[in-house]
């Protein structure tokens, strides 16, 4: 599917164009929404993996890529959204799934201190009834327990807890930053457009309300993280948008750390018969990204889904980022790929590449 | 981008290989040392385009390994065995026959049949071999037996490996794989390989059978305890049989896999190095035709970008693998003819289903 938006369209008029939208990126000069599309589609593979290195040099001079000890934990399974390209959770009359309780998450931090962990990736399903003070509480005991970094649930599960407690988004975030939530994930913005939302995930909240958390949670002070799940069901000019929605807030509040774009993993879920999106397609989408969005400090890859010698290989298609060592992680491997990589084994990743590898914090502060 | 080339301190190279010229082992050894991956690759890339364009085969093929009882226990392998060992097998005649006829309604047009050097097997059995997969499939082509293997049976028959090879063609063997390789040098074959047969009885087996009409392949399994050095004497040795032959159809860099081997110690190849290792073959084997980027070894993720940096060829559908995968290789053993097809495309390549000597059979 996705191999259709990324054939070399031949337009020869283009070649005086791609040479423009070169010296533009070269000379760091932001392109215009056609230009970023015309990138997408026309350039080679050594286009954008060249242009993305130079964007990456510019943005970090230091040839380090950094990556954060943390642990994925789900506090629920149970999950009312039933995403098509979910493999991981629970619908809840069909039973099985749990919510996990104060003394297992207790362990879960402790083990990860013991590594070395920072922090913690904190995300559930929906949950269909707990009232908004269950999330509290759990960041108390979370805090007040433990040192540790809280980077916790995602835009929908915001919407979510905004709908049931009739609090509006802000609050609950209010709240819920009260109670030691520190930062945000960029989990499910899928793709920031409504047309793929309402074929893949009716039930997430929209793209305008994925956009508006963000920036409610930026303007409290929160830093985030953005992805993009692409290779399903979507275009190439509507993962443009996404692209161009981030870059856009990004002006206004200079919040997101770092961009994690991955393939959609199709095993396990309602739309398996989906052919994969490939290595391949992989690099040019992250090193489009990285050109693209041009104030967004970070971009991460993704060992989980591409495997190490991918993403050792990204780190010359834009990635300065190795992502997170995932003590545990529940999602992904759900969908049948279980990529494991030690600290160790990032480590010797990195600097097989030519990169000096340092364990940083969320907010990219690099740890002694 | 060439400016990028030029800025990886490449350009010298640069003008080299736009010219056509051969590159020199000093320039090899700037290319292996390279920090600058993409620019390497994209070196490789021009390459890759002038003598294949976007062609990128693949072949439909049946893989057979008719035993793994070996007497050479090389450090590296997993899959070779002491005839003692409980894990040992050795394939009847008819079994190998029947494993032709299980895949009858396949379009397999090539098997690729390879072993080790079996103690007691008479040479008369690898005659019946051949026989019988062609009274199976008269039409297949059988790419089968390494250099290393001729020359065992060379020396089983008491004859000369020209002679063998006639005999061995008149039985059915359409051409020679390219395992058996390793790497060249005498101090990695003393420490790795020390039974097996030297760099220059594989090189002058090879030529041999290129003379007597039969196209072969060439390896190099990298990764392991050999130098940047030894890489490119490897690469120079293969160059220089192929000036005077022109025998050899391609080059396939085989990743090394250390898992159940004696070198269990060292650690798996890494991204970087598979395809700067393909690229710079690419660059080197200025005569070679095509090179190879071995999923089965890599990973078809990886063999999918390899095809941006050098390789032209993807090698096959491959069923029953066992030499890789008793290292510990994670691929699976097969992979669709669709699968291949839909990865080369999406790599913006065109996929060309080819026969053993790359006649282009259908392209997709």
């Amino acid at each position: 599917m996705a191999a259709r938006f990324f054939e070399n369209v031949s337009v020869s008029s283009g070649i005086e164009q791609m040479n423009r939208i070169r010296e533009k990126i070269l000379n760091s000069e932001r392109l215009t929404p056609e230009e970023c599309l015309r990138l997408g589609r026309e350039g080679g593979i050594y286009d954008l993996g060249f242009l993305a290195k130079a964007v990456r040099r510019r943005l970090h001079p230091e040839p380090v890529v950094s990556y954060v000890i943390d642990r994925n934990i789900n506090y629920t399974d149970i999950c009312i959204s039933a995403c098509k390209f979910c493999a991981f959770f629970k619908a809840p009359e069909e039973g099985g799934g749990r919510v996990l309780s104060h003394e297992e998450l207790g362990e879960k931090i402790r083990e990860t201190i013991a590594l070395g962990g920072t922090q913690i990736l904190l995300q559930g399903g929906l949950h269909p009834d707990k009232p908004l003070e269950f999330y509290e509480e759990m960041l108390r005991y979370m805090k007040e327990n433990h040192r540790i970094h809280i980077h916790g649930f995602s835009p929908p599960e915001i919407c979510h807890f905004s709908s049931l407690s009739g609090l509006a988004t802000r609050e609950v975030l209010v709240r819920l930053h009260r109670a030691g939530l520190d930062s945000m994930p960029g989990g499910g913005a899928e793709i920031l457009s409504d047309r793929v939302r309402s074929l893949t995930a009716p039930r997430k909240c929209t793209a305008d309300e994925w956009i508006r958390v963000m920036e409610e949670a930026h303007t409290l002070g929160m830093r985030t993280t953005a992805t993009m799940m692409f290779g399903h069901v979507e275009t190439l000019e509507e993962r443009l948008e996404h692209l161009l929605r981030l870059r856009d807030l990004q002006d206004r509040t200079k919040g997101f750390t770092a961009f994690i774009p991955w393939p959609f993993q199709p095993d396990n879920t309602a739309l398996a018969d989906l052919p994969k999106a490939t290595a391949f397609t992989y690099l040019k989408t992250l090193a489009w990204s990285r050109i693209v969005l041009d104030n967004i400090p970070n971009i991460q890859a993704s060992w989980v889904t591409q495997g190490p010698k991918i993403a050792q290989i990204s780190l010359f298609f834009g990635a300065n980022d190795f992502g997170s060592t995932m003590i545990e992680e529940n999602v992904v491997a759900a969908a049948g790929v279980s990529f494991r990589l030690s600290e160790a084994e990032i480590r010797s990743i990195v600097k097989d590449a030519g990169y000096v590898p340092r364990q940083r914090t969320m907010d990219y502060t690099l740890v002694e | 981008m060439e400016s990028q080339v030029i800025r990886a301190g490449l350009g010298d190279v640069l003008d080299r290989v736009r010219d056509g010229a051969r590159l020199s082992l000093e320039d090899g050894a700037h290319l292996y040392r390279c920090p600058d991956l993409l620019a390497v690759g994209y070196l490789a890339n021009m390459i890759r385009e002038r003598k294949n364009g976007d062609k990128t085969f693949f072949i439909y093929n049946q893989h057979i390994n008719y035993s793994n009882i070996c007497t050479n226990l090389c450090k590296f392998c997993a899959f070779g065995k002491d005839k003692e060992s409980p894990l040992a097998y050795q394939m009847s005649v008819d079994e190998v026959a029947g494993k032709v006829r299980a895949r009858l309604h396949e379009p397999i047009n090539e098997i690729h049949m390879v072993g080790g050097i079996h103690p007691d097997l008479p040479y008369s059995y690898y005659l019946d071999l051949l026989q019988a997969i062609k009274k199976e499939r008269p039409a297949v082509h059988i790419q089968a037996f390494t250099c290393v293997e001729i020359q065992h049976l060379a020396d089983l028959a008491g004859k000369t490996v020209a002679d063998t090879l006639d005999e061995l063609r008149a039985a059915g063997l359409g051409s020679i794989p390219g395992g058996g390789a390793e790497v060249f040098s005498p101090r990695i074959r003393k420490l790795t390989c020390e039974k097996k047969l030297s760099g220059e009885g594989w090189l002058e087996v090879a030529k041999t059978a290129h003379r007597s009409g039969l196209h072969t392949n060439a390896t190099m399994l990298y990764g392991h305890i050999e130098t940047i050095e030894e890489r490119l004497e490897h690469l120079d040795m293969l160059r220089r049989a192929q000036d005077e032959t022109g025998g050899f159809l391609a080059f396939i860099p085989l990743a090394f896999h250390p898992r159940n081997t004696e070198m269990a110690e060292c650690s798996r190849t890494s991204g970087v190095e598979d395809l700067k290792n393909l690229a710079v073959a690419r660059c080197m084997l200025d005569n070679f035709p095509h090179i190879k980027a071995y999923w089965v070894m890599i990973g078809p993720k990886m063999a999918q970008i390899a095809l941006s940096f050098g390789a032209d060829d993807m090698d096959g559908t491959v069923k029953e693998e066992m030499i890789t995968h008793m290292a510990g290789a994670e691929t699976d053993q097969a992979i669709g003819s669709d699968q291949l097809i839909r990865l080369i495309r999406e790599a913006g390549r065109i996929p060309v289903e080819r026969d053993t000597l790359y006649t282009e059979l259908n392209t997709f």
